[in-house]
Order: C-alpha cells, then structure tokens, then sequence
C-alpha cells in the first residue's frame, strides 16, 4: 500500500509518463496478473502428477507426466461424458434463449413508446437486486410439482430470460439503432415484429455475440441450484466436480484433472474472445 | 407519434389501384368496401403498435415472476407450516420456526461468519479494485492482455476455485504453508480455526471477483472528463489525490452499485464453505465457517423446509438491512468535487 502512494505520486493518469511512477505500475499489474494466473496453473501442475509426489516438501512446481491418466480416472469415477454433455446443452439453450428473449424485451424498451415503458424499465432493473436464490426451495418444491427434479428442464426453463440480458440490449439497442432506420421501415410497411426481425435484430448481431458469451459462462458456472435439483447420476460438470471432490478428498490428483477439464473449454474460449467479453462488462457497467 | 400515423395513412390512402382488382369482400362491394378495408388495416396496425411493445417484454416478466418473485414470497408461506417432504400434510404452525431461531445458537453462528467472511472478502477486494483501475486507468501497454488475465479467475467456477484453494491452503503440503514456512512460519491448519478458515474462504472469493469489479471500475473511470485531470495535474495534484478528490467522487455511482452487488453476492457464499477441505455441510466440525446461505442448505438436505424457509426470509430481511446500511454510508461519504 506504501508502494501505491509513492508510486502513483510520479505517474499522470491522463498520459504516457516515464520513469519510476510508470515502472511501478507495471510492476504491480504484472504481479497481479501473476496471481491471477498462478492458481490455474498450479491446477494443472496437480492434475499432471500423482498423489506420491503431491505429498512431498517441496511441492512439484512443474506439470508431470500423468494428465492422462489422471483424466481416465476422472471419466471412471463419475460420469463426465454426460456431465459435459449436459452442461453444454444446458449453457447452449440458455444462452440462446437469452440473447433472443432480450433482443425483443431490449428493442421494445429502446426504441417503441408505449405507456409506463420507464416504469417497466426501472422494474426490470430493480430486479436484479433481488436475491433469488433465497426463494431455492419453494423453487424446487415447483419443480417437484412439475415432476422436473433430476431433468434438465429445472435448470433451463428458469433461466430462459434474466434481467442483466434485457438491461444489457437495451443499453446497446438505443445507441447503435438509429430512429430513422425504424421510420423508414415503417413507411414501408413493415409490422412491429418485422422491424424487429429485419431491423433490430441484424443490428443487435455484436451485443448478442456478447451477451451470449457472458450467459454460457455463467450458466456452465452455475452451481447451487444444479446441486439442489440434480442428481450425481445426471449432473452437470459442476456437480460431477462437486462430487469427485466430496468423495476423494485428498486425492487432488484426480479432483483437479475433473477441474483442469471442467474449467479448460472456457479458458480457451476466453483466451480467444477475451477482448470482446471484457467490452461486454465494461459496456453494460457504465451506466450500472 | 402522432406524425407518424398519419404518414402511414397517407401511405395506405395512395395505395396501389391494385386494391381494386381484389375479389370484393362478402360484406360489402366497391368503394365502401374498399375503405372498411383499409379501416380494418389501420385497426390491425394501431393494435400491432399497441401491443406489441408489452408483448416484447412480456416473457421476462413472466418468467421473473414464476421462477424468481412468486418463489421468494412463497418462501415466507412455508415458513409458517411445519413443512416436510416427508409428509402431505403441511401443518400451520405461525410465528414458531422463527421463535425456534431466536434461539438457535447455530443460526446466530452462521450469520456471524456471513458476515466477518462478507467483510473480510468485501472490504479489501474493493479497494483493491479501484485501486488497480486506476493503474490501468492511463495508456499502457499490454492493457489488453491486462485485463484479460484480471477477468481469468472469474472464468473459472466457484467449484474449481475452492478445489484448486483447498489444495493450496493444504496443511501438509500446500504451496502457501509451504512459502509461509520460509518465513518461520509453522504449518497453519487453515480449516481449523475460525480467523483462518474465514481468511482462507475470503482469499477465494477475492481471487474471483476483484478483476471483475476492477473493470467495472474502469469502464466508469473512462467516463470521468481527462480535462479534469489535466486541470489536476497542472495544479500539481499527486496521483494519489487525483483518485481520491476527482476520480472516487465522480464513479460514486458505480461504487454504490458494486458496494450492493458485492453485499447481495457476499451474504449468499454458499459454495466456498461447503466445498473447502472435505464437502461437510455444516461448515467444518464446529461449524467455524458455515454460512446462512449453507445452514438454509444444510436443513433442505433434512428436509426441514419450514425451518430452512425461516432462514430464508430472514436472510432476505438481512441483505435488505446490510444494503441500505451500505447504501447511507456510500452515499455519505461524498467528495470534496461538486
């Protein structure tokens, strides 16, 4: 804390500047990155070795050679397969059907004048401060009702539409969808439902792009509500990596080769799209 | 609007003569007909422009309202029965699983460590956070790549988190005994105490969201005038003072904002104590670290949901104090700028 003081006295947050103050910066930033990083390679580190070698002083700071096999033990242990094959159904659907669902709620708050369209737009908002998990069990009383316990309809079809979703379109949509475009359509003829699905929708390509990468991860994260309303039979990668680890505790050889392989398909997707997903965020937070 | 519509009448007025060369309608011949209907088009539009707009935001209302509101108000309901999944029979009970929890030193147990995990994750992620998007709030290089590597733990599951951690907070060894040990440190039993499990669990949930809320942080910092600075530093304010007279006082929004997101998110961490050192959903043998979101969790696994709906409603009633406490004081600290 010392070190941000002095440091940040020589640097100019408004433009390039030399000496320590920058030098300082960096130094911080790297370090922070460091630590950022460091966990998920020492996961790595872990799942490439085996329990013999992880119990030893020092600890290996460098992978091994029993990934592989670590992995098998993995798809021996609980059904990974159909974990990640869950998981991808489950994040692909929901990711879907959010993009669409707050395309139309987005393009109707943004650009159609209807009575009491502010005062639905401040609800919607205001509803993402509600806690929802707090209602978890008349949640999975409902889905006992509905016979849904144990199937992938209890995580989808609460999850179709989200508040963040509608908020985020909406914010895109009344900048990057000029009026005179809508008008225009108008003239021509076209239906509300046309406008939308000749006009906002096309527009809305990036920020879906966006919102849908920020909805697959989140729902591939999710953990509490698959827990309560799952089965370890047909779980999804989160709950089959909850269960690898309440089982064989101190075997972290094999709980973080499931962890390595459950959490591996977002980083590299991150990796890739990571500019694009960090735009998101900060879009939809600026007038959060 | 209203400029609007008479266009379009216009339009449909000069329409093609190729109205005229449709089948009549049954119900009326020639010019009369013709107007029902084009009055019969103007109709279907005005309730197209009508009803559309409610339409379009209708399926996030309804979902809202069966799988997030009608639950959370239901909880309050079946916190007054006797409710078991055991039995059809749900017996009305009024006041007493919350006269039970008044008493319940295991309740009181958990709201403590809600919120000393709350605090110690809270506090110091973000003033770390503000902190580190003021750094990266100035051209840099490899400002992308940055921010990437910040937004990486919040990629990975809170599962995998806790799994990675518990593996690092091992007592035998793990990397951070193993570091602390070069400074005379003796192995910490980090799930046995109380200051240090909650010191462990609230690494995790720094470790996950402080680069996340750093670039909130940022976005609202890049919305701050740079003439406000440049004013600054001509003036010769440090930049140091330039984050704490210009910078804090201008994103206060966004800090009430994440100040509330964080609060909500803290007083919900259910899966770090649940899943640190070995899956026990009492917190650890002595319930040092269990929290109210993993006490609701613990009586639905005994199917206790009248009591665990008890806790419920009480969390919420928590979080609505916790917030508006946070909301006053962040909306009491104001800056020097106005």
């Amino acid at each position: 804390m010392t070190a941000q003081v002095t440091g940040g006295a020589h640097a100019r947050p408004c433009r390039p500047s030399g000496g320590v103050g920058r030098t300082l910066t960096y130094l911080t930033l790297t370090g922070v990155a460091f630590f950022s990083a460091l966990p998920l390679y020492y996961s790595v580190v872990v799942a490439s070795r085996d329990n013999s070698a992880l119990a030893s002083v020092p600890p290996p700071l460098v992978p091994g050679g029993n990934l592989v096999a670590n992995i098998s033990r993995v798809f021996d242990t609980v059904p990974f397969a159909l974990a990640l094959l869950n998981s991808v159904l489950v994040a692909g659907l929901i990711a879907t059907s959010v993009m669409f669902f707050s395309t139309l709620a987005g393009f109707a708050f943004a650009k159609l004048r209807f009575r009491g369209s502010r005062a639905l737009l401040v609800l919607t908002i205001t509803t993402m401060m509600v806690p929802t998990q707090l209602g978890i069990i008349p949640l999975y009383l409902i889905m006992v009702k509905l016979e849904w316990t144990g199937t992938l309809y209890a995580l989808i079809v609460p999850a179709l539409t989200n508040a963040f979703g509608v908020f985020f379109m909406t914010q895109y949509l009344s900048r990057a969808l000029p009026g005179e475009l809508l008008e225009a359509g108008r003239v021509d003829g076209c239906t509300t439902w046309g406008l939308f699905w000749h006009v906002a929708l096309p527009a809305a390509r990036p920020a879906a792009a966006v919102l849908g990468m920020l909805t697959f991860m989140s729902a591939w994260n999710d953990y509490f509500w698959p827990l309560v309303v799952l089965t370890p039979e047909n779980p999804t990668v989160q709950v089959a990596l909850s269960t690898l680890a309440a089982g064989y505790v101190s075997d972290y050889a094999l709980s973080l080769a499931g962890t390595t392989l459950g959490t591996l398909p977002l980083v590299i997707v991150f990796a890739l799209l990571g500019k694009q997903v960090i735009g998101g965020i900060m879009q939809g937070a600026v007038k959060g | 609007m209203a400029a609007d519509g008479a266009d379009r009448v216009a339009v449909i007025g000069s329409g093609p003569p190729a109205h005229g060369r449709e089948p009549a309608p049954p119900y009326g011949e020639g010019r009369s007909g013709r107007m029902r209907r084009t009055a019969r088009r103007q109709w279907v539009h005005r309730v197209d422009r009508a009803v559309s707009p409610y339409a379009y935001v209708t399926p996030f209302f309804l979902v809202f309202a069966a799988f997030g509101l009608f639950p959370l108000v239901y909880t309050a309901w079946v916190s007054l029965h006797d409710w078991s999944l055991l039995s059809e029979a749900h017996k009305f009970v009024g006041l007493d699983n919350y006269r039970t929890l008044m008493g319940d030193s295991y309740f009181w147990n958990a709201a403590f460590n809600t919120v000393s995990i709350g605090i110690l994750s809270t506090v110091p992620q973000l003033a770390l956070a503000i902190w580190l998007a003021h750094l990266l709030n100035r051209p840099l290089r490899s400002q992308t790549l940055f921010r990437v590597t910040l937004l990486l733990p919040n990629v990975t599951s809170v599962v995998a988190v806790v799994v990675i951690f518990s593996q690092l907070f091992g007592r035998d060894y793990g990397l951070i005994n193993w570091v602390l040990s070069w400074f005379g440190i003796g192995a910490i039993d980090w799930n046995a105490g109380t200051a240090t499990s909650h010191a462990a669990i609230s690494t995790m949930i720094m470790w996950r969201w402080t680069g996340y809320n750093t670039l909130i942080f940022l976005a609202a910092m890049q919305a701050v005038p740079r003439d406000l600075y440049e004013a600054a530093t001509i003036d010769g304010a440090s930049s140091f003072t330039q984050l704490r007279r210009i910078t804090i006082p201008m994103i206060r929004p966004t800090i009430v904002f994440v100040v509330i997101t964080s609060t909500i998110g803290a007083v919900q961490i259910l899966a770090e104590p649940l899943l640190f050192g070995t899956y026990s959903v009492t917190g650890g043998p002595d319930r040092q670290y269990q929290t109210l979101a993993l006490y609701i969790y613990e009586n639905f696994t005994k199917l206790d949901f009248g009591y665990a709906s008890a806790v419920s409603w009480m969390m919420f009633v928590f979080i609505v104090l916790v917030v508006a406490v946070n909301y006053a004081l962040t909306r009491r600290t104001r800056g020097s700028l106005t």
